[in-house]
């Protein structure tokens, strides 16, 4: 079937994988020109780019090169700067991302890069695991794409937190308004203290936040890890769960990667007006003495 | 980090690795990971019987065998703390980090005997100047990988 992404609140950001395959075949991604697309993988495992990665595309590690490397938080305004221009990326270049399980941490780089404003950034729908499952070709060639510099080079652009992210205190400030857990069921009961799998990223104690409605990353996405029609989507959040377009929401996991999905999802394909993501997650709130627990 | 010393095999890695700049050591990673040797027939469909370490980000299954059967299948006489110890793993391709974990741990320590796998430090992993190159939150996969190594080991030479 073809992707028909203008049924979604901002087609713009989606690419298929035959956009991204005709794209490619033109010439245009990953050469650093200015009318170039800038295609950056960026996985939950760190060496899968060295494996084999979409020709022209560049690494983009979601811990290396996004989180501070001491104090839990994202990297500041230089460091943005300097983690772009290195990628041969500026203000006004359009950049794809796409990764392993399901874009997580594709989803996830996206929100970061928004957080700092960049106005074109866009996901592959389907994300690797689809371009790979299509036969398509994967290559260990890196791009030998130019940093940019002096005029050219990333501006140094402060990071703008308040529209979509939440932090622990505004989201004690929000209860009451709609939350939105999307971990596993047995994380949301408390039955479990991380997700499966995942026991260093544990917490204290199990549950979610009060008032939180139970919407699993995995039910905005199809088999193939692309997203579901809007039509299907609408049911789920808007139907099923009784979400308002027009009302803040906040969306959490547990370490905040799943919940940029759900982020994007509610944002992009949704409309949703004001969407914060809560990256401190489960592994703050469950780890927090006195916050409220319902379970 | 402790004073216990590594395992020869163990300490060259981890110097090979030391002496490397931040982006070689995920080259030396990768080799590692594709060096990991296929899972012999006899385990084939047998992942049920292995232990997954769910420490790791990814699917990660291993097995540890003690001693030496052998040409005419006569067991291993030698004292417990003398057979060699015999590692094998499963991880999918997609999982290339865990994967090269698990190749380093079966290049150091696959042959070794049951002593000196249960004298192998418990903070190995974090000497393999990796933190920097793959973050420390991941290095708790090989740690849990390890653990369950020398885990197996003590119960499967006490059973011998």
């Amino acid at each position: 079937m073809a992707s028909d992404f203008t049924q979604y609140a901002h087609p713009d950001r989606l690419v298929s994988t035959d956009w991204l395959a005709e794209q490619i075949a033109a010439g245009k991604v990953g050469t650093g020109a200015d009318d170039s697309i800038a295609l950056l993988e960026s996985d939950e495992d760190v060496l899968l780019y060295d494996t084999g990665h979409i020709p022209g595309a560049l690494k983009l590690d979601w811990h290396q090169d996004l989180n501070d490397p001491v104090m839990r938080d994202y990297v500041d305004a230089e460091q943005f700067a300097k983690v772009m221009s290195e990628r041969g990326i500026g203000r006004d270049t359009t950049v794809v991302i796409y990764g392993d399980k399901n874009n997580w941490w594709a989803a996830y780089a996206l929100w970061v890069m928004s957080l700092f404003g960049h106005e074109d950034v866009r996901l592959l729908d389907g994300g690797r695991a689809k371009w790979a499952a299509e036969g398509r070709e994967l290559t260990k060639d890196v791009p030998a794409v130019a940093a940019r510099t002096g005029d050219a080079a990333y501006p140094v652009v402060e990071r703008d937190d308040a529209p979509i992210r939440a932090f622990k205190d505004d989201v004690l400030a929000h209860l009451g308004g709609p939350l939105v857990d999307v971990r596993s069921p047995g994380e949301f009961s408390g039955e479990l203290l991380h997700m499966p799998d995942y026991p260093q990223e544990g917490a204290m104690r199990g549950g979610h936040i009060p008032g939180a409605k139970s919407v699993p990353w995995a039910r905005a996405a199809n088999e193939d890890g692309t997203f579901k029609s809007r039509e299907e989507l609408e049911a789920i959040y808007q139907g099923e769960q009784g979400l308002d377009p027009k009302e803040a929401t906040v969306a959490y996991c547990r370490i905040g990667e799943r919940s940029s999905h759900t982020w994007f999802v509610l944002t992009h394909l949704l409309g949703f007006d004001a969407v914060r993501n809560y990256d401190g997650s489960w592994t703050e709130w469950g780890n927090s003495v006195r916050v409220p627990v319902e379970k | 980090m402790s004073d216990e010393p590594l395992p020869a095999g163990l300490a060259e890695i981890a110097e090979d690795f030391a002496n490397l700049p931040v982006p070689q050591r995920l080259e030396l990673l990768l080799e590692f990971s594709e060096g990991l040797p296929e899972l012999p027939e006899r385990y084939a469909g047998r992942l049920g019987e292995m232990e997954q370490v769910h420490e790791c980000q990814s699917p990660l299954f291993l097995v540890v065998e003690v001693g030496d059967e052998g040409s005419g299948g006569e067991p291993d006489e030698r004292p417990a703390g003398e057979r060699p110890v015999h590692l094998f793993f499963s991880a999918p391709p997609e999982a290339p980090t865990t994967r090269g974990f698990a190749g380093i741990l079966h290049e150091g320590l696959d042959g070794l005997t049951v002593e000196e796998v249960l004298a192998v430090p418990d903070d190995a992993p974090f000497r393999f100047s990796l933190g920097e190159a793959v973050s420390p939150l991941r290095l708790r996969g090989m740690v849990g990988m390890l653990s369950r190594i020398k885990r197996q080991t003590a119960l499967k030479s006490q059973a011998a």
